[in-house]
């Protein structure tokens, strides 16, 4: 007798996987009050973890929000959060875009670096490497507005911390699926479960380490709430 | 009125409320009144479809709204007011969220000009209920009102069911709006976002069949899923049971869904569950899990649990899929419909499971089930002198299988021993709080189930700690005359903390006993009501027959054996195939550390 899997559900050697790994999931929320913390209230309330999160009204006219959150955990923790988001009430669609398909996401930072002499000039020069925009300068600091992957933010966050790195605001990955199909567009063929990168993440690094690993992996969740 | 021309007709917020629970077919509702909720009550008072029971405590209220609920299989509706009202609910919600029992709670709240300055009896009702109810609302508008209350109805009773609460600011409800018409035919099914799953994907009733065609030693396991799914899907399983001839066994909740007098009953599974069907679990090939979520008292040591067997699991909510035990094969929908579509085809496929060897094996696996039988687990020796707890319970169904019987039941070892020695044969007779395990849950619960049944025999399995969580509650039960039997299984402890006391941390019963009881035949006295008292084991049955021959509520205080522990028992962190049989059957056992922690 073998394992006998219907095409939908997660298979369990997926399931089984110890292995720790980021997910990036976007959720489509009717934009009412509280609908923030029920989200939030979630993971604190289960226990689960949030590397970052961020929440904007994308359609005034029908006052729709989208929350883009990144988390980590087992494939078994991922496919938990997923079930539990869809199960929320004012929630219409959730999708992980790690998952399914490619996906790119993007953060903008402001960080400002203080110092004179070498070390001002060499940040302005990375920070020009880094196509970043000064956004505020003194005589001796600058405010450096850059915009890229989470990995990009981190690796000039890195470099500015010797130049005198006095500050840091970032605003959280907002994400989006590559390809012409929207995210509740029911006509369009779901990207079919290619070869996805989800990052590997090891338990002690899962928050701070700029140095991830990555891991080749299947994608064969197909549960998504679907308007 | 008719529907036309109450659509858009306006009204004040206590009016629109009022309607919109006769819209929804409410006939009762369970509330206390206060400073925020007086609109409301004044409308109560005019109008005479909604009838409302006063209860003496808001928690009270939710349970009772459980027991109606679950005993009826309608939503349970509960009003009390803002702040102390409300927060005094939240028990009673959380309860109802584990134990998926449709209940809209409506609270008072201060106007809205004042929510967030600390006003008097102010509390963020929505704020603290968020997560202990499947969805909350606070209305801002008497025009949206309608809509909400509505919606709350519908959210409450559909997919998984659970506890709605919809907050009530004073002023939203003293001004006028515009009422709207409950959605009506195929709208009724069409929520903006909440879409719950309802009929499975076929591909997944395919590989359950499958598995379930190739096993060699299958076994149902349902919970209270079968019983939310109606008595319908009840039928189908028991159809589906006899095709099969698998053996089934239930969670605490589910008991009922299949007759405990039938010829493939094991008896109820976990932590106090029988030898046979724990074994089972833990020897089964093939797990076909119907409405149960794999709950830690059933599972116990997730590391040993059903160790060789594929599992099935069928849940109308997919986060409790793969939650505690991975499955091989989910299925996302409603047990009864679930159910019925694997009974269809399994007839179609059956001829397949004539093979030779699969008969063999079926026989093979029944006759390891008998085995376990003989151990004869729930054995018992009632002496001369005192009561054993087990043998009033068991004599309480004897002399009551015959009438509409419902029980409910408290928390703790009484519970257990109802579960044990109650033989259920129907669904939606058995009442007790599984999930959260609240002591005070049964006398509220009765009196609910009494007003949704009112030729019922309600029986309250009660314990003597717990009652008297919830014993103000007697008044409400003589001032509506229901006929409530309390059941006492008296023995001074709390039987449960006393068992572990003795089995996990040396026999050091710290505060476990009650010294200081009242007197319950008195108490019933004092309430107005019959009390009995039995202490001998041969007056049992006379008791019981003069308890039932009493028009009104009675308190039977049952004082049984102090010391008997609930058996059999899966202690903390072992594996189904490592239980406790009886007092004779721990000598040598120790419980790990990693088993003390646990709950």
């Amino acid at each position: 007798m073998s394992s006998n899997i219907y095409e939908g559900a997660v298979p369990v050697s997926v399931l089984k996987d110890t292995d720790v790994y980021r997910h990036t999931i976007a959720v489509l929320v009717d934009n009412e009050a509280g609908v923030l913390a029920r989200v939030v209230g979630l993971f604190s309330g289960r226990g689960y973890n949030i590397e970052s999160l961020t929440v904007s009204v994308v359609d005034d006219d029908v006052q729709l929000s989208r929350i883009n959150l990144v988390t980590s955990g087992t494939r078994q923790i991922v496919e938990q959060i997923k079930a539990q988001l869809c199960r929320l009430v004012p929630v219409h669609t959730v999708k992980d875009l790690t998952d399914e398909g490619p996906s790119v996401g993007r953060e903008l930072a402001l960080i400002k670096v203080s110092g004179t002499g070498d070390n001002r000039v060499e940040a302005l020069r990375i920070g020009d490497i880094f196509r970043c925009n000064v956004v505020d300068s003194t005589t001796d600091s600058f405010v450096f507005e850059v915009v890229g992957t989470s990995e990009k933010i981190d690796a000039f966050i890195n470099l500015m911390k010797p130049l005198g790195l006095a500050e840091v605001s970032r605003t959280g990955v907002a994400a989006i699926a590559r390809g012409s199909s929207g995210m509740e567009d029911k006509a369009s063929p779901k990207p079919k479960a290619k070869k996805t990168v989800a990052k590997k993440v090891t338990k002690a690094k899962a928050k701070t380490s700029p140095k991830r690993k990555s891991a080749v992996k299947k994608a064969p969740s197909k549960r998504t709430k679907k308007r | 009125m008719p529907r036309d021309t109450l659509e858009g007709r306006r009204m004040n917020g206590a009016k629109i409320l009022l309607k919109a629970l006769q819209e929804q077919g409410v006939e009762v509702v369970f509330g206390y009144p206060g400073g925020a909720v007086l609109p409301i009550y004044d409308e109560i008072f005019k109008q005479n479809q909604v009838r409302h029971i006063l209860v003496r405590h808001e928690q009270g209220a939710v349970h009772a709204a459980e027991g109606y609920a679950r005993s009826t299989g309608k939503v349970g509706v509960v009003l009390v007011t803002s702040g102390p009202g409300a927060t005094n609910a939240v028990t009673g919600l959380t309860d109802a969220l584990m134990d998926s029992v449709p209940v809209v709670c409506l609270t008072g709240q201060v106007p809205t000009h004042l929510i967030g300055n600390d006003a008097f009896q102010e509390a963020d009702t929505v704020g603290i209920t968020r997560p202990c109810t499947k969805h909350n609302y606070l209305v801002k508008d008497a025009n949206k009102l309608a809509k909400i209350v509505h919606e709350a109805f519908y959210v409450a009773r559909s997919g998984r069911p659970g506890p709605v609460v919809v907050d009530l600011p004073k002023d939203v409800v003293m001004e006028i709006g515009a009422y709207s018409t409950a959605p009506r035919g195929i709208k009724r099914q069409q929520h903006k976002t909440y879409r719950p799953a309802h009929s499975p994907d076929p591909a997944s009733i395919e590989a359950a069949v499958d598995l379930m065609i190739n096993a060699d030693k299958p076994l149902f396991y349902t919970g209270g899923g079968v019983i939310n799914a109606g008595p319908a899907a009840a039928n189908t399983l028991r159809q589906l049971v006899k095709e099969t001839g698998f053996p089934i066994t239930s969670t605490l909740m589910g008991l009922g869904s299949y007759p405990a007098s039938g010829k493939n009953w094991l008896g109820m599974v976990g932590m106090h569950g029988t030898y046979e069907s724990n074994w089972a679990m833990h020897d089964c090939d093939v797990m076909i899990n119907i409405g149960a979520r794999f709950d830690d008292r059933v599972t116990g040591n997730l590391k040993h649990f059903s160790p060789n067997s594929h599992k099935i699991h069928v849940d109308i909510d997919s986060s409790s899929v793969n939650k505690n035990v991975i499955v091989d094969v989910p299925i996302i929908g409603d047990a009864g419909v679930a159910l019925s579509a694997i009974l269809k085809l399994w007839k179609e496929r059956k001829a397949q499971r004539k093979a030779p060897s699969k008969t063999k094996a079926l026989k093979a696996w029944w006759m390891d089930i008998e085995k376990w039988k003989s151990r004869d687990c729930l054995a018992f020796r009632q002496g001369k002198k005192t009561i054993k707890p087990q043998y009033a319970i068991q004599r309480l169904f004897e002399l009551t299988k015959k009438r509409k019987t419902f029980i409910t039941t408290e928390v703790g070892q009484h519970q257990m021993w109802a579960a044990q020695f109650y033989r259920f044969d129907k669904p939606n007779r058995w009442m007790t709080s599984g999930g959260l395990g609240t002591m005070g849950y049964g006398l509220p619960a009765a009196i609910g189930v009494q007003l949704g049944n009112p030729d019922g025999l309600v029986i309250d399995i009660a314990g003597e700690a717990s009652i008297l969580m919830n014993i103000q509650e007697l008044s409400t039960a003589v001032q509506y005359r229901l006929p409530v039997k309390l059941f006492i299984i008296n023995n001074q402890y709390m039987g449960m903390v006393r068992q572990w006391q003795e089995l996990l941390h040396g026999g050091r019963y710290s505060e476990s006993y009650t010294d200081s009881l009242p007197d319950f035949v008195k108490l019933a006295d004092a309430y107005g009501m019959a009390g009995l008292r039995v202490t001998d084991p041969a007056k049992v049955d006379d008791t019981i027959k003069e308890m039932m021959a009493i028009d009104g509520p009675v308190i039977v205080d049952v004082c049984v054996d102090q010391k008997e522990n609930c058996f059999p028992m899966i202690p903390s962190g072992a594996p189904h195939n490592e239980m406790l049989l009886g007092p004779d059957d721990d000598a040598n056992r120790t419980v790990s550390e990693e088993g003390m922690v646990l709950v």
